[in-house]
């Protein structure tokens, strides 16, 4: 991670989460990125905590559409981007402060913005005394945030693209910006371009009485800051924050040009006192008063103008005298990254339908994720490290490729007896193409007939996770009356073994280091085959048993992408591709030996109807 | 939104209710309060509490001001009759107190106490912690012997128990015997303070005797944003309008909506006489408008403050613009008057969608604008700023309003000064 010094909060390189659903909120981080020619977006991930939503949102990257990662969770998010150190909270005021005191206790994490307004004063001065102790900053609550320009943008802070450009926003300047109100920022940001050349940082601290961080702060950092140059402050009646800055000029502690503007003078001609919008807004008593405040600043020496209508011109002088003493130098003017004219991101941006993340044949050659298939043939990738690329979009390592190529071996056929090439036999001969007889084949695929490993590697994995003992497990399944995934044969018994499963078992103990679902599985078999002797664990159960220690030996996934991988059924579309290699075989082996329509005998089938009475029993004579 | 007063007969109530638990059964209050109203004479609430009758009584106003011996507005050591008639005689008067001037409304009413000694107890909130000063010389001439009020700090951190906080500092006035019972009795009323989102809680004077804590003068403020943290602790509370500033029928309504929305939208109505009228988008930006009509010298013709922010519906900013509409058409005045639709350059409110709730608005009161001459000024910027211009600009020429539409372009509060020239007698 870049190393900051203290007093820069956000630079180009500065990555946020989003903890909140917050799709126009990102979406315009994103076109100031753009506009400020950024190689990389400023959003590591979103947090979405309420609908659970997790995997990606798009968003655009100028023309482009680019994929956001989602977590339902920000431990998640905190934990997949360590370099992200800044939380922009996007929660309600009522679970605000909970977020906040979880983000600011992560050790990656140094600023977290509170957007939401109406968080109780205790809470919010219990996070600034965290803040402190732990030495980061918080900016809100209740405000929209801030930005530096051409370089970092909180959420909807500085508007719509227009704004962006109309304020110069993509690229920096010499003034550093504080105000209270977070809706005063873009007004301000376009005042101060007019009159200077433009804002080097702004930051709107919110509308509260207790704000997470003060004006002074920031203006501090303003001066030790050496691209700022000068100051523009914009305060509010109520509180006594303008004071410290005032103290501040007169110790000296700041040095560089401080513009600055008390709002709420009206309040002295109002007939009684007014609470106005924001909640630190109302004077008590006479030194909270804008007028008192106003004329703090100026005695302490900062530039104050007689209304807010001539802090432009004040500001445009305060510019213009350090410009003709040297202080600033003119900047060569940078153009924002180029966008058509008329471009309008509503009408322009068209949002696609269909993601693709595996394949893309668009270009001079194929690419399975991301590797061109030149490559995969000319380096001998095996079917198994194609399996590998197009289900898990990497490759995995050799083993791994080992077991998904041995468990498609073992899968591939199971004999004609069995439902799936029973079909595709009856298909054929019932004179059908080779689509339609593999597919009556494949369609038999499910709960009863190779569809357990799915179930098996779900129900030992949350066992095993839940600390049950193979015992305890059993007895729940019988408990609640489901076979257990995975377990038992028609056939083969303890006497008579599988010789796939002892195959699989064989494969395991030699090449992975451990197997504990595997040695789960075997006790469990012990248990249930001392009460029938086909309680054994089946071909099914071994394959999804050894599915999950596989993917928990690569250290590649977590618990809960594991969980994933079962749950949208990769793990039986092992069992669908191994299996459609025998039903192919046994569509052309019907084809070859001509064999005809089947007819199942009579002699087969048990007749049990009702008689021609029962059957009319319910029926009235007409 | 913030801190605001209670009447002292809720904040008892909640005490009542609350001290056993928060000084872990040492202390109690018997919680003797009864509220008069309009509604609720001092007759119809003694069936339910007999000690009315009963007990020597105490009267006074309840209505978020102090100074209530200075203006002649408490009655001590009385009888239920005598206060029976001290309240007929004030309820609905109008009394001064202060700057402020308002209706006689609210009366407490609570059994006398005797006191031997008067006691002061405060709780106050800044950003590092909690204060609590103390004075063994309470009473109603607490300013005047502030030099005997002792302060403790107890730091916010959710660590610091108030049990581990030295109170002994402010205890020195204090005899020895009574030292641990007024340590527990500041801890316990610290704790109901802290753990209730009191932003200020006073007591003056108190005394306590055998376990019963007897407060006299209470003055609370609670943090209404934590609201959804104690709405049961509070029980009903009710937060009243500052003393002589009942809310008129359309900010009580303004108010309504502004709870029920995501969205912001506060209202205060100045002069309902005023000629100018504002709405005005953004906290920050609304002050400002306000400024610049009080610097141009129009203070007094200033009709009302006001705010809508954080991207209100089309149909919560129609309901806001009609109700403000609604206000300026009531009265004809000489010169007309002027309505400045502002705002700064928003940040995601939508311009072009609350502009249309505006509009909305417009069309249902264009003919009465027009008898009332009322010119209208728009200035605005911000996401959909020129379809929000467009229409209205529009709008205006359709129900041939006197309307002048500007965009960031220009300056926030030069159409201030343009609507202010355009008012008769606009130079001041």
């Amino acid at each position: 991670m870049a190393i900051r010094p203290d007093y820069v909060l956000f630079d180009r390189d500065t990555t946020a989460i989003i903890f909140g659903n917050q799709e126009a909120a990102v979406q315009r981080m994103l076109d100031f990125d753009y506009l400020s020619g950024k190689e990389k977006p400023s959003v590591a991930a979103v947090v979405n905590p309420s609908g659970g939503r997790r995997g990606f949102t798009k968003v655009f990257f100028g023309w482009h559409e680019i994929l956001i990662p989602m977590y339902n969770s920000l431990g998640t998010a905190v934990e997949k981007h360590p370099e992200a150190d800044v939380v922009i909270n996007f929660a309600s005021f009522r679970s605000a402060y909970n977020v906040s005191v979880e983000a600011l206790n992560y050790p990656t994490i140094k600023t977290v913005v509170i957007i939401a307004e109406g968080i109780p004063e205790r809470q919010t001065r219990e996070l600034i005394a965290l803040r402190k102790k732990l030495g980061k900053w918080i900016i809100g609550p209740a405000t929209v945030g801030g930005f530096v320009p051409g370089a970092f943008k909180i959420g909807n802070a500085g508007g719509a693209l227009s704004n962006l450009l109309m304020s110069k926003l993509y690229r920096p300047g010499s003034v550093g910006f504080v105000s209270k109100s977070g809706g005063m920022m873009n007004e301000m940001a376009n005042m101060i371009s007019l009159n200077s050349d433009g804002m080097y940082e702004g930051v709107a601290i919110g509308g509260d009485k207790y704000p997470g961080s003060t004006l002074v702060e920031h203006l501090l950092r303003y001066e030790a800051n050496p691209n700022i140059k000068m100051m523009v402050m914009l305060g509010e009646v109520g509180g006594k924050d303008e004071y410290e800055i005032a103290d501040a000029i007169r110790e000296g502690r700041i040095k560089k040009p401080v513009v600055a503007w008390v709002t709420g003078t009206c309040a002295k001609v109002f007939p009684s006192e007014v609470q106005f919008g924001h909640a630190g807004a109302m004077a008590r008593g006479e030194a909270e008063t804008a007028d008192a405040k106003n004329a703090a600043l100026k005695s302490a020496g900062a530039y104050v103008p007689s209304s807010y209508d001539d802090l432009g011109e004040l500001i445009r002088r305060v510019y213009e005298d350090l410009k003709a003493g040297g202080v600033i130098e003119e900047k060569e003017e940078v153009e924002p990254q180029e966008i058509p004219a008329g471009y309008n991101p509503q009408t322009m941006r068209k949002t696609t339908n269909i993601i693709s993340t595996i394949s893309d044949d668009r270009g001079e050659e194929l690419l399975y994720a991301g590797i061109p298939i030149s490559r995969v043939i000319k380096e001998g990738y095996g079917v198994g490290d194609v399996i590998s690329l197009l289900w898990f979009k990497k490759r995995l390592p050799k083993y791994v490729t080992e077991f998904l190529e041995l468990a498609l071996k073992i899968t591939a056929d199971h004999g004609p007896c069995v439902s799936a090439a029973h079909n595709t036999i009856v298909t054929a001969k019932a004179g059908k193409d080779l689509t339609a007889a593999v597919a009556s084949g494949v369609l038999t695929i499910g709960p009863r007939f190779g569809g357990a490993i799915d179930d098996a590697a779900k129900y030992f994995k949350g066992a095993l996770e839940r600390g049950l003992t193979p015992g305890q497990f059993v007895g729940e399944m019988k408990a609640r009356n489901i076979n257990i995934p995975g377990i038992g044969h028609r056939v083969k018994s303890v006497q008579n073994p599988d010789m796939r499963v002892k195959l699989l078992e064989e494969w395991a103990f030699t090449n992975l280091p451990k197997h504990e679902l595997l040695d789960f599985a075997l006790e469990v078999e012990q248990i249930t085959t001392a009460k029938r002797n086909n309680l054994i664990l089946n071909v099914d159960g071994c394959v999804g048993i050894l599915f999950v220690d596989i993917l928990r030996s690569t250290g590649i996934y977590t618990e809960e992408e594991i969980d994933e991988i079962i749950n949208i059924g990769t793990l039986n579309g092992m069992f669908v591709l191994g299996r459609t290699i025998g039903m192919i075989g046994h569509y052309l082996d019907q084809k070859r030996l001509h064999s005809r329509l089947y007819r199942h005998p009579w002699d087969d089938v048990l007749y049990l109807l009702p008689s021609e009475r029962e059957a009319l029993r319910y029926r009235k004579a007409e | 939104m913030a801190q605001r007063g209670i009447r002292e007969y809720d904040a008892k109530k909640i005490l009542a209710k609350h001290i056993v638990k928060f000084s872990g059964g040492t202390f109690t209050y018997h919680g003797k309060v009864a509220l008069v109203t309009p509604e609720k004479s001092i007759e119809a609430i003694s069936d339910e509490k007999p000690w009315l009758k009963r007990d020597k009584l105490t009267v006074k106003p309840d209505q978020l001001f102090g100074k209530r011996g200075k203006h002649g507005l408490i009655l001590v050591g009385t009888t239920y009759n005598d206060a029976k008639r001290w309240i007929e005689r004030r309820m609905n008067s109008t009394v001064e107190v202060g700057k402020a001037s308002g209706k006689l409304t609210h009366f407490l009413v609570q059994p006398y106490v005797e006191l031997d000694k008067e006691y002061y107890l405060a709780f106050t909130g800044h950003q590092e912690g909690d204060y609590i000063h103390f004075s063994p010389v309470g009473g109603v001439d607490i300013e005047a012997n502030w030099d005997k009020v002792t302060t403790v700090n107890v730091p916010i951190d959710a660590e610091t128990e108030i049990e581990d906080v030295d109170l002994s500092p402010i205890l020195d006035g204090v005899s020895n015997e009574e030292r641990t019972a007024f340590r527990d009795l500041i801890t316990a009323l610290f704790r109901f303070y802290r753990e209730l989102h009191f932003g200020f809680l006073e007591f003056n004077p108190f005394t306590f005797k055998d376990g019963e804590f007897l407060p006299v003068d209470t003055v609370a403020r609670l943090d209404d944003t934590a609201q959804f943290l104690c709405h049961e602790d509070w029980m009903d509370v009710e937060f009243p309008v500052p003393f002589g500033r009942e809310l008129r029928h359309e900010e009580q309504y303004i108010s309504e909506l502004d709870d029920k929305s995501g969205a912001s939208l506060k209202l205060t109505i100045l002069n309902p006489r005023g000629r100018i009228w504002t709405m005005v988008a953004g906290g920050g930006a609304s002050v400002i408008y306000a400024d610049t009509v009080v610097d141009l010298g129009f203070g007094d013709e200033l009709a009302n403050y006001g705010e809508y922010s954080g991207n209100p519906s089309t149909d919560e900013t129609y309901e806001y613009a009609r109700t403000l509409l609604d206000l300026m058409t009531r009265e004809k005045v000489e010169g007309g008057k002027v309505f400045i639709i502002g705002g700064g350059i928003a940040n995601f409110t939508d311009v072009a969608k609350t502009f249309d709730g505006i509009i909305n608005a417009l069309d249902d009161y264009a003919e009465k604008l027009k008898e009332h001459g009322i010119k209208i000024y728009v200035r605005r910027g911000g996401p959909n700023y020129e379809a929000g211009l467009e229409k209205i600009r529009n709008a205006g020429e359709r129900l041939g309003l006197d309307m002048e539409v500007h965009g960031p372009d220009l300056h926030m509060t030069k159409v201030v000064k343009i609507a202010l020239k355009n008012l008769n007698g606009g130079d001041r």
